[in-house]
């Protein structure tokens, strides 16, 4: 390539690392996310706070009372003998569940073989109600199974539920790719476009298309950097989540991270295409930050199941390129598949990044005018 | 020998006409001024001459290539020097340098001489490696001035080049511009200051999107009957009919 283009490269370097602030963002926020989902947020609900109303006292309801609290998923924090307190509990948010013990619990249990018992749950926050309530009936089902161990019953459909991939329910399966595909995804988009801009904004981008540089030359060398910068970023988010998180790379390495060196692509098309739309390197960030989180966290099927959303919806989340890379990374990092089952994801991916890089080359050009 | 040379150069967006017919020629080694009010359509004629934009309809020649069909050699003959300032402020002075004469193509080890020689015919081989940040406004504009020449064009376009820069700063800028005439370098100039005026050779002023008025700073005052340059603008930008556009 000339030395032009050699030269511009050089210099988008050391735009970037002179300036402390992008480059803390750039390599900084991948590890502060890896941390932070790792280890403080997690969609299991464990040490849920529940009290125990007993109104029978009897040898059955303690040793369920011990089991709850043995487990790590409840804290009993109080057992009651009556159930006047727990709207008070519940309103003050002291308690998750409040499980109820009728009287004569382990009598009618023995003899009429049927007892009752009432989980009462504090929906006002409804996934983690459903879950706390969900793990309280399967202790309540063990404790049962154990039980029924001791008697024969005529009939039994055993059930076996084998959670695949991911047997313990570890929700870091879950984020670390969805925290590649929206770092990636913000990162490379937002700071490419604000660096095509800044030029805009301080007048030199004039001075670099007066000169023998193509438009070409001056915008991929502009993304060079980023693309590096990104590169790193996900290695660095692969080594965090290999050894920090224990979150294992079942597939391919390399396909891993060519299938991200193409979405790094596909993000860079479309802080090009920002790029086409702000004068102002706020605005580019603005418009980064906004039009492009939103969807990528909404539709990319990391927060919220696309099954689950109307078809309209899950019509416009094939348009969203992160849900194609998040399906990727889970595909190759988690399920370990390899190309022949990802080669769809892969094409539209492709397509994507050249229908992109299409429409934002002819955005610039006109710009030009 | 003309430096350039344009007939009947037309640009429209759609229903406006930035730039009407313009028809002049500038000499080889001439100090031009290209006046204007904002809106006159003088950013947008500097534009095509700089290989920037293409005209609408007629056409000419600029360093002795085609406006039309020859616009990528046009930009390796031509230097430019932007209004908002060329250089970066987070490079090296040195570094700014070595830059621009990458992206003309200068051969890395001749770049590296050519580089020292300027920095220190300006004298700021002491600050070489200083960020351009660091620098006083003056300097810079001194430096982006022969950082804008170092490819050695025949033609250098300069917009607004002295702007926010003090009187003596000014001067000095000016005599840089006459040493790089008097060593035949073409000079095409915008600016807002009518003392500047007075300096070139002769000077354009555009009013409308058309040439109102092209001569030496002398001729036009005798024409305009006026003391100065600035009556002379004054009196031509009255009967202009556009304001200031984007």
């Amino acid at each position: 390539m000339s030395s032009g283009f050699s030269a511009m490269v050089v210099k988008e370097f050391k735009h970037v690392l002179r300036d402390p602030r992008s480059l803390f963002f750039l390599l900084a926020q991948p590890v502060m996310m890896m941390l932070l989902f790792g280890f403080a947020l997690s969609n299991e609900v464990k040490e849920s706070r529940i009290v125990v109303i007993d109104q029978s006292e009897d040898e059955e309801t303690k040793k369920l009372i011990e089991r709850f609290d043995q487990s790590r998923y409840f804290e009993v924090t109080q057992v009651l003998q009556n159930a006047d307190p727990v709207s008070g509990l519940f309103k003050k948010g002291t308690a998750r569940l409040a499980i109820v013990f009728p009287a004569q619990f382990a009598h009618d249990l023995k003899h009429t073989h049927t007892s009752q018992v009432q989980i009462l749950a504090d929906a006002s926050d409804p996934n983690t109600a459903a879950i706390a309530a969900g793990y309280a009936g399967v202790l309540f089902s063990e404790y049962q199974n154990e039980m029924i161990g001791l008697i024969k019953i005529p009939y039994e459909i055993k059930i076996e539920t084998r959670m695949l991939y991911n047997p313990q329910l570890i929700s870091a399966f879950n984020f670390v790719p969805g925290v590649m595909t929206l770092i990636l995804m913000i990162l490379c988009a937002m700071m490419t476009s604000v660096a095509i801009v800044r030029e805009k904004e301080l007048g030199t981008m004039e001075v670099l298309l007066a000169s023998p540089m193509h438009p070409i030359q001056i915008v991929v060398s502009k993304a060079v950097p980023y693309m590096v910068l990104a590169f790193i970023d996900v290695v660095i988010i692969l080594l965090l989540a290999v050894f920090v998180l224990q979150v294992p790379i079942r597939g391919s390495l390399i396909l891993l991270l060519a299938e991200s060196l193409l979405f790094i692509c596909t993000t860079l098309a479309l802080g090009l295409l920002i790029s086409t739309t702000a004068e102002k390197q706020q605005v580019a960030m603005f418009v980064s930050l906004v039009g492009l989180m939103l969807p990528s966290l909404l539709f990319s099927g990391f927060m919220f199941p696309i099954e689950n959303m109307p078809k309209p919806l899950q019509i416009i989340s094939n348009a969203v390129p992160t849900r194609w890379y998040y399906n990727i990374v889970r595909a190759i990092m988690i399920k370990g598949l390899g190309f022949a089952s990802i080669w769809k994801e892969t094409l539209i991916l492709f397509g994507m990044t050249v229908v992109l890089l299409g429409i934002a080359t002819k955005k610039f050009k006109v710009r030009l005018q | 020998m003309k430096v350039i040379e344009v007939k009947g150069l037309t640009k429209s967006f759609g229903q406006f006409t930035a730039v009407d017919h313009l028809t002049f020629h500038v000499l080889k080694g001439e100090i031009f001024g290209f006046l204007g009010a904002n809106g006159a359509g003088k950013t947008t004629a500097m534009r095509i001459l700089c290989g920037l934009l293409s005209p609408t309809s007629g056409g000419g020649t600029v360093a002795g290539y085609d406006i039309r069909t020859q616009s990528e050699e046009i930009k390796r003959n031509i230097g430019y020097m932007s209004q908002k300032f060329s250089l970066y402020n987070d490079l090296t002075a040195r570094e700014n340098i070595m830059f621009y004469g990458g992206l003309y193509d200068i051969p890395r080890k001749e770049l590296k001489q050519r580089s020292e020689a300027l920095l220190d015919r300006l004298g700021l081989t002491p600050y070489a490696s200083k960020l351009l940040k660091d620098l006083p406004l003056g300097w810079k504009q001194k430096l982006a001035f022969s950082v804008a020449i170092q490819h050695s064009p025949s033609i250098v376009f300069l917009d607004e080049p002295t702007g926010g820069v003090d009187p003596i700063t000014r001067r000095q800028f000016w005599d840089m511009i006459y040493e790089a005439a008097d060593r035949g370098l073409t000079i095409f100039v915008t600016t807002h200051y009518m003392d500047e005026a007075e300096y070139c050779d002769r000077v354009s002023i555009m009013v409308d999107g058309k040439i109102a008025a092209l001569d030496t700073p002398a001729a036009l005052k005798i024409q305009f009957q006026s003391e100065d340059m600035d009556e002379v603008f004054r009196k031509l930008a009255r009967s202009a009919v556009r304001t200031a556009d984007h």
